[in-house]
């Protein structure tokens, strides 16, 4: 099966079908190993144990923007190339998105709690991640406004391309302004500056946190894609009624 | 393996996500299921795609 067969739906729902059951168990593996390592690992000299929180705060942040990124991708595959598939796949992303978008925020401020003595402030990191989780729930509103798919696709991928705006604000909002939100400490120049103790557990989570995306995403793409069929087919049935 | 003084924020956090991870898994597998269903009856009424196949048929 080549890269073009999958613009095929129904190529596609084979695809999953047969990909599906070992994407989610070596997501449930994944999800064990850095879990146990969590648990295990050190207590922070500053932070003590709730840098345990940030083993699930840290991947839910990259994917919050990750998401976004692959939805940009595919509103772009909607507006350049009009691939069958890609407003498939933008809107299937949205509410994964947002739950991680969620998940990132709330760790964020139970961690935040202890260690700045605050839930939250108005800075420009975690101001900037809360209008992205925004977006996402202006989008998913906007999916479910319009009624026909392919009239709201193109308005999805407008509104998502000029949100991406907000991905490199994001990233660089620690480097351009003044917050409280500490800098990058992992994929920055110079190497991480995180111990090995803390960074192995932190990669571990954040690649089966990714395969958990990626596996939910193929699901969802997959009942889009069904949902679709019943919709076209329901549409059938009732013209063959009418006539 | 002790939590510290800020044990309540830990296991909050963990349980948070562990409840959003688990509501994502099972709204997306009562959607499937939901969708699988309407197919299933759309496939008994007898209507067939534009391929000529059948609701259900890959």
């Amino acid at each position: 099966m080549t890269l073009i067969d999958l613009a095929n739906p129904t190529k596609f729902l084979a695809l999953t079908a047969r990909v599906l059951p070992w994407l989610a168990g070596l997501t449930a593996i994944l999800l064990l190993i850095g879990l146990y390592q969590s648990a295990v690992a050190p207590d922070d000299y500053q932070q003590g144990a709730t840098v345990k929180i940030m083993f699930i705060h840290v991947p839910n942040a990259w994917l919050s923007m990750f998401v976004w990124a692959v939805m940009s991708a595919a509103s772009l595959g909607t507006l350049v190339w009009r691939h069958p598939l890609a407003d498939v796949a933008a809107k299937a992303a949205a509410p994964i998105g947002a739950a991680f978008t969620f998940l990132a925020l709330v760790t964020g401020s139970l961690w935040g709690r202890p260690m700045w003595g605050t839930y939250w402030e108005w800075d420009a990191r975690l101001t900037s991640v809360l209008i992205l989780f925004l977006m996402y729930l202006g989008l998913i509103a906007l999916w479910r406004a319009v009624e026909d798919p392919s009239r709201a696709a193109r308005a999805a991928a407008v509104l998502t391309l000029v949100g991406a705006i907000n991905l490199p604000i994001i990233k660089f909002s620690v480097d351009w302004w003044n917050t409280l939100h500490q800098p990058a400490s992992v994929f920055r120049a110079g190497g991480s500056t995180l111990d090995r103790a803390f960074l192995i557990p932190l990669l571990v989570m954040a690649l089966a946190f990714t395969l958990l995306f990626l596996t939910l995403h193929l699901a969802a793409m997959r009942n889009e894609i069904l949902r679709r069929r019943v919709r076209r087919l329901q549409m059938m049935q009732a013209s063959q009624q009418v006539a | 393996m002790s939590l510290g003084p800020y044990a309540s924020f830990i296991v909050t956090a963990y349980l948070m996500a562990t409840a959003v991870v688990a509501v994502l898994i099972a709204w997306i597998a009562i959607d499937y299921r939901s969708q699988a269903q309407r197919l299933r009856a759309l496939d008994e009424s007898g209507i067939l795609r534009r391929s000529g196949r059948g609701a259900t048929e890959m």
